[in-house]
């Protein structure tokens, strides 16, 4: 990446405040800023941690930059407490995330995952809603073999976690398979261009020394402070907003003519996470702010990353994101600033129209004559659960060569790029391992168009249940559907364990966050493919309040709407809820 | 026939009260074998020995003895060493002054010149002597023993009778002293783990034969029945009674929760009791004594199977009790005896039984192994049994030992103890340990009692503050050195503390983890070096540890460092001593003989101690 930075470029046309910014020293920014200073590029004592023989944990300090590697650490929350009382240290296991840009995976890829998931990750993985795929339950002991596994197969974990431009999304459309190509190109382009280069990664994991100690030309985009907080970037194909491009920190939306990539209008300043009782936090939809041709991704994504990494507060981590960044500064400065950096005005946007943030599912003829099927996943959980043996099935499929597998933003996979003529062999072997995606009873297409984070027992953030709660939840809500004749209609609905947002519920149709064990709160009123925030309804109640309102909302819904209106829209129309127009208004 | 009531006079009455509250715990077991030995003579001494208690008696009450007299003892719970007390105060009481001598620090060049020995010598695990009378036991096995032709000599075996090698040491010891020309003043008593009763006719007996010019014969009649009163039964400074083995103190159980987490291939709990009001106290190092009680389906399962009615009043030491009560209370019903064989065989008449009563040790052993009193009453049948009958094959019910994991200094009137389950299957039943089976049914169940009493481990202590000590426990082996620990932390010791822990699992079985995670932190614990045998191949045991380690090892033992090993007697322990051999010759730069001679060395100064089980 470029190495200009804004201490040394000529000073912006404005005047802003700079008190909280890069541009001060590391005395009077969060902790985390002098750690990120002295991690010798992020390599800590990572290593000396990971022998350690009187626990299976590693420091705080070591675990926050292996975050930087795509680690968390976690601990099994359902045996805190009785192991305390056993004098014994938490049950601690370790979350690994990979970088899979666009979420395309090979089928030598899934198999290496598949093979780690059995033998360290308690014989499953997880699909995540940034189209990559998560270990939970990871020995710390066995960490350093899992990244080896992983390099085996030109996969990383380098930015899945941390203060870097996170696993780079990249819409999956499949029907239109020949623009989708493009797109992932320049997304893989993208994310080789925004990941970290310290070599502390080749050292700690591998072993690798250094040809020459790290210095100061060791990271020539981000330096030793990296960026204020997480960048998440992500690229939409319309018409379908799978990817939820409002809420990245920057998006950049496909344009093509007649199949042909021709730019991208760009979108800054998306973002979810909020804190409960802390309005001055609070998810963020992006703003379009013009056109860029194709050649232009590189330097965009230099200017409009450079501006956050020089401007974004690094004093208030729960203020550091880039949309705070734009709603302090305004929009107007930002998008000079990014213009300023890259040397030309951006062109207006284009017009462009989304229909759905979904998933299609079950199969789809691409143009490119290829055959696609779009398999949901609850929760994004790959194991074998009874008759539905996920795991064993995908590795069948994967073991015969039969697809590429993409991976969706709501957690489920395509089976990609299949030919006509292997159609009928991934049929029977979806069948013979018990996987299906017909929408019967018990998998209404609100289930269809759910997602939950993970939350209890292993992150360690959660309040409450989301990915264990959820599928119960909504067997009573189908029982709502049923009464009020809705069970075929699409509805979005999304559970997070806590106000973080990993599951983007401040963009569906319904949300549920948590706030305490069985306690959550119960937002209405987004739009149906991510263009509006909800708002809260209900605060901190259970499981009777949150059926009462649904049945309610769901019934007027079922007699009064309107040709083709969407729930999320209808609640707002009919009084239900107040139409959450800017995020800064969310908690109001 | 009513025997009056004796009582004292005002002025004894007096003398007694001064006394009573400036007596230790050793004083009084010493007066209680010396009273005895006056009731046994029937005469009054003419002075009270000063203050030596049981290590040296000073007066001579009577005639002056011709012959000098050591009352030597090898103990590891200190059974041995409470009888040999009671013997000199007998002795000495009959006007035979007496020397007390622990074999762990008895020079062996006295022994030629010793005139009557006297042997309380108890047995450890598969027939060996008490770890720290090893070097005793080897002195007088090898060539440089003295011939002993003018020693009069007698030996008092302690054992349990569940073991194949039962009151081996104290065999060894009588053939041996024998063989070295010394003649033998009694016969050779062998105890079961109910010693006193044995114990006191015994004591009764040789005290008559050492006293001169007394006729032997006849002079164990002279001790009255019921024998010496215990020191249990001495009045303390308030009026209570002292607790001991015969008058347990009931705890109070605080807390009892399992350490070994889940998935855990074994259950290790961590007891709390209270010893608050009853003056129990204890130093680091010593064990508590815990009286169980019989599993309850158990003793169903008994009775059921010899149609015996638990409600049926029998005898006991405590009065008259139902059949259901004393065989939870009083009898250990799990593990047969040669006892019950014995009984068994003559009630049932079974010809397997009698080979084996008639047999060799060892099969007989090997069938108990096998065949706990259960098995044996539902193989064979004896039709119209009395409790009577039962009750005769059985043996009291012995309280169990547990190395103390607490100290007082960090837990003022708490004992903790680390406590294995012993659970298995046999002929398809399940079986518990009798101790730690009852641990793990009470739970940590409240208003619940456990009765219990200290047994001191004079073996086993820390050394002075700014000693360095190294630590090797495995499993509940780490017991005491929790204790060490708080104790060491309490009083700001200076001196370095490295832990060698070993167990099967890191995840589940990292026995008081957080605490070992804390104490590093604190700089109390310096090191600490687990091993865990069952997470990785290949298994890695302490000795394992020991020898990566071994560099370190010779340092901190050439800096003055104590080593402990406590645990398993049967594996480990051997296993760390081979080991340890190997870093001295390795590091020390010394032969195979040289470093034995080095371990031998720091046994000899209680540098190399032992608690193995």
């Amino acid at each position: 990446m470029s190495t200009t930075k804004t201490t040394q470029a000529a000073a912006p046309a404005v005047e802003v405040d700079r008190s909280r910014d890069l541009s001060q020293p590391l005395e009077k920014l969060a902790p985390e800023e002098s750690l990120k200073f002295h991690s010798d590029y992020l390599a800590g004592t990572i290593a000396t941690d990971l022998v350690d023989e009187i626990t299976r944990a590693v420091d705080e300090n070591n675990n926050k930059l292996m975050k930087f590697h795509g680690i968390y650490q976690q601990d099994d929350r359902d045996l805190r407490d009785e192991r305390r009382q056993q004098k014994l240290e938490p049950y601690f296991t370790f979350m690994l995330r990979g970088r899979l840009p666009g979420g395309v995976c090979t089928p030598e890829q899934w198999l290496k995952i598949d093979e780690l998931g059995r033998l360290h990750g308690n014989d499953q993985f997880r699909l995540t809603t940034r189209q990559t795929f998560q270990f939970h339950y990871l020995d710390r002991n066995a960490l350093r073999e899992v990244m080896i596994g992983l390099r085996d197969v030109g996969l990383d974990g380098k930015a899945a976690c941390g203060d870097v431009a996170r696993t780079v999304m990249s819409g999956v459309h499949p029907g239109l398979s020949k623009l989708h190509k493009q797109v992932y190109e320049q997304a893989r382009i993208a994310s080789d261009h925004v990941i970290h280069k310290t070599s502390a990664y080749e050292e700690v994991w591998f072993g690798e020394k250094p040809a020459t100690p790290r210095g100061d030309d060791e990271e020539p985009f981000y330096g030793k402070q990296y960026m204020p907080r997480k960048f998440k970037i992500g690229f939409a194909v319309p018409p379908s907003n799978d990817i939820d491009i409002y809420s990245q920190d920057l998006g950049f939306v496909a344009i093509a003519s007649r199949g042909k990539l021709k730019g991208f209008n760009v979108v800054i300043g998306g973002g979810m996470g909020r804190t409960d009782r802390a309005p001055e936090t609070y998810p963020r939809l992006g703003d379009v702010i013009g056109f860029i041709e194709v050649d232009q991704l590189v330097p965009t994504l230099d200017a409009v990353m450079g501006v956050q990494r020089d401007y974004g507060d690094r004093v208030t981590r729960s203020h550091a994101r880039f949309k705070y960044t734009i709603d302090d500064k305004g929009l107007p400065f930002i998008k000079g600033e990014i213009e300023r950096r890259l040397g030309f005005a951006l062109a207006p946007a284009k017009r462009f129209r989304f229909d759905s943030n979904g998933d299609q599912l079950g199969w789809t003829t691409g143009d490119d004559g290829l055959e696609h099927f779009t398999l949901f996943i609850e929760s994004g959980r790959i194991i074998d659960r009874g008759e539905r043996r996920l795991l064993t099935g995908l590795r069948a499929i994967a073991q015969a060569g039969l697809c590429v597998f993409r991976l969706t933003p709501n957690q489920s996979v395509i089976l990609s790029d299949v030919a006509p003529e292997d159609r009928p062999k991934v049929d029977a072997l979806l069948a013979e391992h018990g996987i299906d995606n017909v929408p019967t009873k018990g998998r209404s297409a609100l289930r269809l168009n759910s997602m939950a984070c993970v939350a209890m027992p292993t992150c360690g953030l959660a309040m409450a249940e989301a990915e264990r709660y959820l599928p119960d939840l909504i067997t009573k809500i189908e029982g709502l559907l049923e009464t009020h004749g809705l069970t075929e209609e699409p509805i979005t609905i999304r559970m997070t364990g806590c106000p973080n947002g990993c599951a983007r519920p401040y963009i569906a149709e319904i949300a549920l966050t948590g706030r305490a064990p069985g306690k959550y709160n119960l937002y209405l009123g987004a739009g149906f493919h991510g263009q509006r925030l909800n708002k809260m309804v209900r605060e901190n109640v259970g499981e009777d309040v949150i059926l009462e309102v649904l049945d309610e909302t769901l019934g007027a819904y079922a007699k009064d709407r309107q040709d083709g209106e969407r729930f999320g829209d209808f609640v707002i129309r009919a009084g239900f809820v107040a139409e959450v127009t800017e995020g800064r208004f969310f908690n109001d | 026939m009513s025997t009056p009531i004796p009582t004292l006079t005002s002025e004894q009455q007096d003398q007694l009260q001064r006394l009573a509250p400036t007596v230790d715990r050793d004083q009084a077991i010493w007066l209680s074998g010396y009273f005895a030995g006056l009731a046994g003579a029937g005469t009054a001494p003419a002075a009270l020995p000063a203050d030596d208690g049981a290590a040296a008696a000073t007066a001579a009450p009577a005639a002056p003895a011709a012959r000098r007299l050591t009352v030597l003892y090898g103990t590891d719970t200190g059974n041995s060493r409470e009888v040999a007390g009671q013997v000199a105060a007998a002795a000495t009481a009959q006007g035979v002054p007496a020397e007390v001598a622990d074999m762990a620090d008895y020079k062996t060049r006295l022994l030629k010149d010793e005139q009557d020995l006297v042997v309380i010598a108890a047995t450890h695990g598969e027939g060996d002597p008490p770890p720290s009378a090893i070097g005793f036991f080897e002195f007088l096995a090898g060539r440089k023993a003295p011939k002993l032709p003018d020693v009069r000599f007698a030996v008092l075996a302690l054992g349990d009778s569940t073991y194949e090698h039962y009151c081996s040491a104290g065999k060894q010891l009588d053939a041996r002293l024998e063989e070295l020309g010394a003649s033998r003043l009694a016969d050779r008593v062998d105890c079961d783990v109910d010693y006193e009763d044995d114990a006191e006719a015994w004591i009764a007996d040789v005290v008559a034969r050492l006293v001169p010019d007394e006729p032997p014969a006849g002079a164990a009649a002279a001790v009255p029945a019921g024998g010496a009163p215990s020191v249990d039964g001495a009045a303390s400074s308030n009026g209570a009674v002292a607790h001991g083995k015969k008058h347990p103190f009931a705890a109070p159980l605080l807390e009892n929760v399992v350490l070994t987490g889940r998935g855990s291939s074994k259950e290790t709990r961590h007891v709390e009791l209270s010893l608050e009001g009853s003056g129990l106290t204890y130093e680091p190092g010593d064990a508590l004594g815990v009286v169980p009680q019989n599993d309850p389906q158990l003793v169903e399962a008994l009775l059921d199977r010899l149609a015996l009615s638990g409600d049926a009043t029998v005898p006991t030491k405590q009065g008259d009790r139902p059949l259901r009560e004393a065989l939870t209370h009083a009898y250990e019903i799990t593990a047969g005896t040669p006892r019950f064989i014995e009984q068994w065989a003559t009630l049932s008449g079974a010809g397997e039984l009698e080979a084996l009563r008639d047999g060799d040790a060892k099969a007989r052993f090997d069938y108990l192994h096998e065949h706990h009193v259960l098995d044996i009453v539902e193989r064979f049948p004896v039709p119209g049994l009395d409790a009577a009958q039962l009750l005769a094959g059985l043996r009291p019910l012995q309280p169990r030992l547990y190395s103390i994991a607490s100290s007082l200094a960090a837990a003022p009137d708490e004992a903790h103890l680390t406590v294995s389950t012993v659970r298995f299957e046999l002929h398809g039943r399940p079986r518990t340990g009798v101790a730690s089976g009852h641990l793990a049914r009470i739970g940590d169940a409240e208003d619940l009692d456990v009765p219990v009493y200290v047994q001191a481990n004079e073996h086993f202590r820390l050394p002075a503050d700014d000693v360095p000590i190294i630590m090797v426990g495995a499993g509940t082996g780490v017991a005491p050195y929790r204790a060490f620990l708080q104790e060491r932390e309490a009083r700001g010791a200076e001196g370095r503390n490295w832990l060698v822990f070993g167990e099967r699992n890191f995840r589940s079985d990292f026995l008081y983890q957080v605490e070992w995670q804390q104490l590093l932190k604190d700089g109390v614990l310096t090191r600490l070096d687990p091993a865990f045998s069952r997470d990785a191949t290949p298994k890695t045991y302490v000795q394992d540890r020991l020898r990566q380690a071994g560099r370190d090892v010779w340092a901190w033992l050439e800096d003055g460092a104590r080593i402990y090993v406590c645990g398993d007697a049967t594996n480990m322990a051997p296993d760390v001593d081979a080991t340890l051999a190997e870093i001295v010759a390795e590091h020390g730069g010394k032969g195979e003989d040289d470093a034995r001679e080095y371990l031998s060395a720091l046994k000899r100064e209680h540098r190399y101690l032992l608690d193995v089980y």
